[in-house]
């Protein structure tokens, strides 16, 4: 009952790759794969060391010539006086609520629908499943004026509401169908045991199903998550007020007519990707399990 | 598409079919949340297209084809969808075919494999208006690290780059980074694929007598292909779709010398308070987008087929 069949793969696997890493043995070839594949590694994280760097110059550092890449003196006090330069924490706190908003209605509304379709065959099962995926497909941006329309035909023009739901909406097929692969993993025997020791279906949902598909739940809120956080267009479009903005639309206030305050830019942007950033890749494992079992056979 | 219906052969001839209505419960909310915020806006833009609209969003009644015909008398239109194919082709192709090799790369097994890994989901994870922001700044005139750098080394004489606004390059650069922030996701997705490849299949080729070009030619190669044309699909989808780099990289200018369908549709309807013929290019965005998604189920469908 208790088999936990997905935790003990990857802890199988864990060990393997222990093993190997013990066995690591250095050659010509195999120092060149890894000294290239550290230099693509740091390619990828260039333009963020960048930003950085560039966020801890003083202003007149940004256009020293000939250019120094690192400060000559350190402004850590950047990280400071960005919060008075900006109402940066109210962008921060728009987009807390909105992604955490978003990501709950993202699971009360996914679970039910995956396990169901996962667990059961039902007239106009397939013509769910198709809207479903054809929703994942979609991305607000092709739709916005029909967006904009339906949330001025509501009165959420410039609400935290519409974003949270249109996120939410977007997100959904990701969670269900990410999902509904999971459950469908879950032998159904285990499930029944639990049935006939007395578990009702949404106890059993609750108990024996979701622990162990818990890396997909997590890796479902952390997709909605991030994705309602980074979400641009639909932001720019519905949000009009400053006091209102998410931190993505929010960092152009710092873009002016002539001149962009750099530091102050990067200093804010530095404090939404890094703590986003550790979300995934503290999911990394269970993100690429996620994909295989999502999409990828 | 393959994890659900081996779902439902698995559930199949389990149990008897159960009715729509009881089925509601469950999936209602989802359904409601879809209709809501998909459904909806897709008829509003359908039905909003075949109005007469003026630029205060008022409608004034039913206007036939007529936003589509001031749509096509617009000059700039054909210019601006030939590049939208440009686009979405330049950029996918160059995602796939540089993710493949990459995707090998961190598969491979070396010392600090994870801090590789982890530095490449950097791009994924970070805000794309972000990450094109910075690129901005790296390409600025007279400040910008890489016409500083250039000049460094010596490899640029006399004036600097405007990489963003002179034409000659700056559709170039969108390219170059739409693909930057295109490689983490298609390559995840390509990693992904080749750990699913049993070591066993791979290890009997290897018994067998085949080199390291056999086994990825006939054993890796094919298996990959369900993960290459998902990851293209998807890449073909999210690129077509694209706004944020555009939007904030050069708005689609100077002009419209960088916009793609999507960010004039945007442009017209947001900026130039042209709502009619924004519409009409919105159904036609729209309209290309579901085009993508049908080939998407017919070639999945086809795989499975096969399997």
């Amino acid at each position: 009952m208790t088999t936990d069949t997905k935790t003990t793969d990857i802890k199988t696997m864990d060990k393997k790759v222990k093993k190997d890493k013990v066995k690591f043995i250095w050659t010509p070839k195999k120092a060149a794969t890894a000294f290239s594949a550290y230099m693509i590694g740091l390619f990828f994280i260039y333009p963020y060391i960048n930003m950085l760097l560039t966020s801890l110059k003083p202003n007149e550092e940004l256009y020293a010539f000939p250019m120094k890449r690192l400060p000559q003196s350190w402004q850590f006090d950047n990280y400071l006086e960005v919060w008075s330069v900006a109402p940066i924490g109210n962008f921060l706190r728009a987009s807390v609520i909105v992604s955490i908003c978003a990501t709950l209605l993202v699971l009360i509304v996914s679970v039910p629908a995956a396990y169901y379709v996962a667990r059961n065959r039902f007239r106009g099962r397939s013509a769910f499943l198709l809207l479903v995926l054809a929703t994942q497909m979609f991305s607000p941006t092709a739709l916005i004026i029909g967006i904009f329309r339906e949330v001025k035909f509501f009165g959420l023009l410039d609400t935290w509401a519409a974003l949270i739901i249109v996120n939410a909406g977007f997100n959904l097929a990701f969670a269900v169908w990410l999902l509904s692969g999971f459950f469908a993993s879950v032998p159904v025997e285990i499930e029944e045991a639990a049935m006939v020791d007395g578990c009702t279906r949404f106890a059993s949902l609750r108990r024996v199903v979701l622990p162990v598909t818990l890396p997909g739940l997590v890796t479902a809120v952390i997709f909605t998550f991030v994705s309602t956080w980074n979400e641009f267009t639909v932001a720019l479009t519905v949000i009009s007020s400053p006091t209102r903005q998410p931190i993505s639309t929010g960092i152009t206030t710092f873009i002016g007519q002539y001149d962009v305050a750099w530091e102050y830019l990067f200093t804010t942007t530095a404090i939404a990707i890094i703590p986003v950033v550790i979300l995934f890749i503290s999911i990394e494992k269970y993100l690429v399990g996620g994909l295989t079992a999502g999409s990828v056979k | 598409m393959t994890a659900t219906s081996i779902a439902a052969k698995k559930v199949k001839n389990r149990r008897p079919a159960n009715s729509t209505i009881s089925a509601l419960p469950w999936i209602g909310p989802s359904l409601l949340l879809i209709l809501l915020v998909v459904v909806w806006p897709a008829i509003e833009l359908i039905r909003i297209s075949l109005t007469k609209i003026t630029s205060a969003g008022v409608l004034e009644g039913f206007f036939g084809l007529g936003n589509y015909r001031l749509l096509f008398e617009n000059p700039d239109l054909k210019t601006i969808a030939v590049r939208t194919l440009i686009w979405v082709f330049a950029v996918v192709s160059i995602t796939v075919a540089l993710s493949l090799p990459l995707a090998q790369l961190i598969n491979q097994n070396f010392p600090g494999r994870k801090f590789v890994r982890w530095a490449m989901i950097v791009p994924w994870a970070a805000s794309v208006v972000m990450t094109s922001i910075i690129w901005k700044w790296i390409l600025e005139l007279t400040s910008g690290e890489l016409n500083l750098t250039l000049q460094q080394l010596g490899l640029q004489d006399g004036q600097p780059v405007d990489w963003l606004r002179d034409p000659r390059y700056s559709f170039f650069v969108l390219v170059w980074v739409a693909v930057f922030v295109s490689i983490p996701f298609t390559t995840f997705v390509i990693l992904a694929g080749l750990q699913s490849i049993p070591n066993d299949i791979i290890e009997a080729a290897q018994v067998d007598g085949a080199g390291p070009w056999q086994v990825y030619r006939s054993i890796k190669f094919p298996l990959l292909r369900n993960a290459l044309l998902i990851a293209t699909i998807i890449n073909l989808i999210n690129v077509f779709n694209s706004f944020p780099i555009i939007w904030a990289l050069t708005r689609g200018g100077p002009g419209y010398d960088t916009d793609t369908m999507i960010t004039f549709a945007y442009k017209m309807a947001f900026v130039e308070y042209n709502m009619g013929p924004s519409t009409a290019l919105g159904v036609i965005n729209f309209a290309f987008i579901m085009l993508i998604v049908l080939i998407y189920l017919r070639v999945t469908k086809a795989t499975r087929d096969q399997a």
